[in-house]
């Protein structure tokens, strides 16, 4: 290629560029939700039916996009200018943040039936086939021979609950007796062979690898994964006693509004707590608040002991701040 | 004449060891990639190629590469130009500038442009009083792809320019040629090999880059997903499949990066060796 | 100091250019560069010296180091060895499949790092091509340091192949010749002859190995196993900063990391440029 022709085809090029990059002008609204990283294939079945809803009972067509990454690594993205009408996380602080920014309306968590949060879950465990090592709940973690895999309580949300759940096990176990907890917790720690980044970093790490006897993640995502990798592979153990994980929304009143969103960001939260959508949201094994739903899958969800955050930690603020700021907690546990 | 290592044991030895070493180190992950992308057929691979999402990561990769480049370009002629035919106090300092994209962590890269030009960054917060947005936006993904790929084509030039002097040019323009003449006529001809290797360098990591991306993109599907972070969300959900897919294809930019660059050097020694 | 003389006389009268060029490039440096720099510090200006201090010198941050300084300097180690192999075998020898070798050396650079980080965990865990066979062994190298250093030496292998080819490639026939010639081994030649002229070349690119190896994230998350204390690098408590909300502290290890390799960077474009000119200045 001769240099005029070089140059003649980065012109070219430039321009090809900028038609690719620059969303054609659409038509139809577009609302955001962002959401934490494992939530993106129950998202993907969601939306075409609030879309299919919408259209039926408004005549308009719109569309959903998603935007998914670790639940704080999102609300810092808001934060900064990601504009997203909706959020729909994984842990309350997250949302508080936007709220205490201004973005989220206080008292949010009024705003929706069950503190904002249509649906829940807790932590569970995944054992690999016939359970060899005989995990039944949190105190067979800290047994010598038992290696686990979860993700790191430092850049993950996932992890945090974990760490929060054994946690609060153990408080229950020692009654509040401080150092006890604390020793339980440290061995705990010290059975972990991966600290992946996220969630599904670890799944990786457990299945694809064969790293640890133990995977503890979501009771959603290890089932998941169970039917996902084969359910004669891994089995799946509910703990007894566990923390309640909850899954806040809420509209980013500031964007929507911006993007003339505002009917459109309400009605899709309302929409998760709708009889259909809370059956689809059990169908991806998250717990659910619909009564006739939950009657329906009575069997997927072992009854277990769920406690709250705020119960034992007081709040999530003060969680973060004994627990997983810098020098907290965590890194005095993992100390050497 | 012999010449150090000659004989033919110690030359079997050393090119064994280094074909051995390079299939081992550099060629399996090459072939990893493409075994796992089609561990499931053709058909599989090709479901996940086509899907509406990994076609629009792909087209966003090539574009903000395809814009990326001409910056690039401009900027890294004009710099080498101006350290290999100027003496002026603080060359060396702006020479070493040029490399602070290599110091600096893509990740940390990423969030030094969010700083700045996020809602509440200085500029950021102006601009989003006039409503205008470029972080999670391509534009964004744009400036930060052009702080990571900016020092190559640079780097690439100043070795060459400095080695081949500026005699000829020199000599131009005493006989009254113009400056873009000059130029065009002179130094372009003698530059152009390592002009394009810089430009097939900035292209292979503006297609690769991922951290400093990641943090500026907001990761929408369909919107400002590139492919790298397409190939991370597919990795990410369970779909290893389609993730090694979009490995594949990047390995293939890659190759095609390693073909051309190669075919340069072919010529370039076929040039030198005609003269 | 007489060619400076003539440098500074001579080509900045003549040559046109200067101002254009001069403009363009501080423009570029100011704008894409240093304004956003800026930012970095702008974070760092909310920390008090102590605070700073704390942030940087606190346990697991500075286990973070050792973890990354010594595999960096693992791999660099590794790179000067196999990249001098390798250019050298690139230059001396003909065989089939070398221009395709050749052309291989510059993968590294042309896969994207994460592509590099899944492929590289994928084959080297336990149940990987490469792990089925090292770990029966007892060699574990997925989730261990030894990853890591494998990770880092893969990205940054084409440094020191590139910055010693062409210096082995100039290298006139008779300086081994002549070495040949008076009977030395193989062994002696290469090291009293050939080094001399080489380890300024093969020190520039194993330097450049290492400062890349540094900021290196993508291709090493994967690999790395990111236990405290054992194998956290650098860049993911940067990282992990990043997902507190602490901008300052990620701000502050950056700063670190940021200067390192600048005073790396300065140090090696100094000393290229004072062997460049012992080389064409002849050795006066």
């Amino acid at each position: 290629m001769t240099l005029p022709a070089f140059f003649r085809h980065s012109v070219l090029a430039i321009a090809l560029g900028a038609s690719i990059a620059t969303p054609a002008m659409a038509q139809e609204r577009e609302l955001l939700n962002s959401s934490y990283d494992i939530a993106r294939e129950l998202f993907s079945a969601i939306n075409p039916e609030f879309e299919a809803w919408w259209q039926q009972e408004h005549g308009e067509e719109i569309s959903v996009n998603q935007s998914h990454g670790g639940s704080s690594a999102q609300a810092r993205a808001i934060m900064q200018g990601l504009r997203a009408d909706v959020v729909t996380f994984n842990q309350v602080t997250d949302v508080q943040v936007l709220a205490d920014a201004g973005l989220v309306a206080e008292g949010w968590q009024q705003a929706l039936e069950n503190n904002a949060s249509p649906y829940y879950s807790t932590t569970a465990f995944l054992v690999r086939k016939d359970n060899p090592k005989g995990i039944e709940s949190w105190d067979d973690l800290v047994k010598e021979d038992v290696s686990m895999v979860f993700p790191n309580p430092k850049t993950s949300g996932n992890g945090r609950y974990t760490y929060l759940a054994a946690w609060g096990f153990a408080d229950k176990q020692f009654d509040g007796d401080e150092e006890q907890i604390q020793d339980f917790m440290r061995t705990f720690l010290g059975n972990v062979s991966v600290f992946d980044t996220g969630g599904r970093g670890a799944t990786t790490s457990f299945i694809e690898r064969g790293i640890g006897d133990v995977l503890i993640s979501f009771e959603s995502e290890v089932n998941n994964i169970r039917n996902e990798y084969g359910s004669d592979d891994y089995e799946v153990i509910v703990p007894p006693i566990s923390i309640l994980a909850e899954f806040p929304v809420a509209v980013v009143e500031q964007n929507a509004e911006r993007n003339g969103n505002s009917d459109l960001a309400h009605s899709y939260l309302e929409f998760l707590y709708r009889e259909d959508t809370q059956r689809l949201l059990a169908g991806f094994n998250y717990r659910v608040h619909d009564e006739s739903v939950v009657e329906e899958f009575a069997d997927q969800f072992p009854e277990t002991e769920l406690f709250n955050v705020e119960d034992v930690f007081g709040s999530w603020d003060e969680a973060m701040e004994t627990h997983f700021a810098g020098g907290a907690l965590l890194d005095q546990l993992q100390r050497r | 004449m012999r010449r150090i290592g000659d004989a033919p044991a110690v030359k079997r030895l050393l090119i064994g060891a280094a074909l051995v070493l390079s299939a081992l180190f550099l060629l399996l992950p090459l072939v990893a990639i493409f075994a796992q992308a089609f561990s499931q057929g053709v058909a599989v691979f090709w479901a996940n190629v086509s899907n509406y999402f990994t076609l629009h990561a792909i087209g966003l990769t090539l574009g903000v590469a395809l814009l990326t480049i001409p910056i690039c370009l401009v900027f890294g002629v004009a710099l080498a130009w101006l350290v290999t035919r100027f003496s002026f106090p603080g060359r060396r300092i702006l020479q070493t500038l040029i490399d602070i994209p290599f110091a600096v962590s893509p990740v940390v890269a990423g969030l030094i442009y969010l700083l700045l030009y996020g809602r509440n960054g200085w500029i950021g917060s102006w601009l989003d009083g006039h409503d205008i947005q470029l972080m999670f936006a391509w534009p964004g993904i744009l400036m930060v792809t052009v702080f990571v790929t900016c020092p190559f084509v640079a780097r690439e030039l100043i070795p060459l320019m400095q080695a081949q002097g500026s005699r000829e040019e020199e000599a131009a323009a005493t006989l009254g040629a113009r400056g873009w003449t000059t130029f065009w006529r002179i130094t372009l001809p003698n530059i152009r090999w390592a002009l394009l290797y810089g430009v097939i360098l900035t292209n292979a990591r503006a297609v690769g880059e991922f951290g400093a991306v990641s943090v500026v993109s907001g990761a929408i599907r369909g919107q400002t997903n590139t492919l790298p972070l397409h190939l991370e969300q597919l990795y990410q959900d369970y779909n290893a499949v389609g993730a090694f897919a979009c490995a594949a294809l990047l390995a293939l930019i890659a190759l095609l990066t390693l073909a051309a660059k190669a075919s340069l050097e072919w010529r370039a020694s076929r040039r030198e060796a005609l003269l | 100091m007489n060619q400076r003389a003539l440098r500074l006389t001579g080509s900045t009268r003549v040559l046109p250019g200067f101002g254009l060029s001069m403009g363009i490039s501080v423009l570029f440096i100011s704008l894409v560069l240093l304004l956003p720099i800026t930012g970095l510090f702008g974070q760092l200006a909310d920390l008090s010296l102590a605070q700073y201090w704390a942030i940087i010198t606190e346990g697991r941050v500075v286990a973070s180091y050792m973890v990354t300084i010594g595999a960096a300097a693992v791999a660099a180690l590794i790179n000067a060895v196999f990249g001098l192999l390798l250019a050298w075998v690139l230059v001396r020898y003909e065989f089939p499949g070398k221009r395709l070798l050749d052309a291989l050396m510059d993968l590294p650079f042309a896969l994207p790092t994460a592509v590099a980080g899944i492929t590289l965990a994928t084959l080297y865990a336990g149940n990987g091509w490469m792990g089925k066979l090292l770990e029966p062994l007892g060699f574990q190298v997925a989730y261990t340091w030894v990853g890591i250093a494998l990770a880092m030496a893969f990205t940054s292998i084409p440094f020191v192949v590139r910055t010693v080819q062409p210096v082995l490639e100039d290298l006139p026939a008779e300086v081994d010749e002549a070495a040949m010639s008076l009977g030395a081994t193989d062994a002696v030649a290469f090291r009293r002859v050939i080094m001399p002229h080489l380890w300024p070349a093969l020190v520039t690119g194993t330097g450049l190995a290492f400062v890349r190896s540094l900021g290196e994230f993508g291709a090493i998350i994967f690999i790395a196993g990111n236990m405290p204390y054992e194998t956290e690098i650098t860049a993911l408590m940067i990282f992990v900063k990043l997902q507190e909300y602490d901008y300052a502290g990620a701000s502050a290890i950056a700063s670190v990391v940021l200067f390192v390799s600048l005073a790396l960077l300065l140090a090696i474009n100094i000393w290229q440029g004072r062997f460049v000119r012992r080389l064409h200045g002849g050795k006066g």
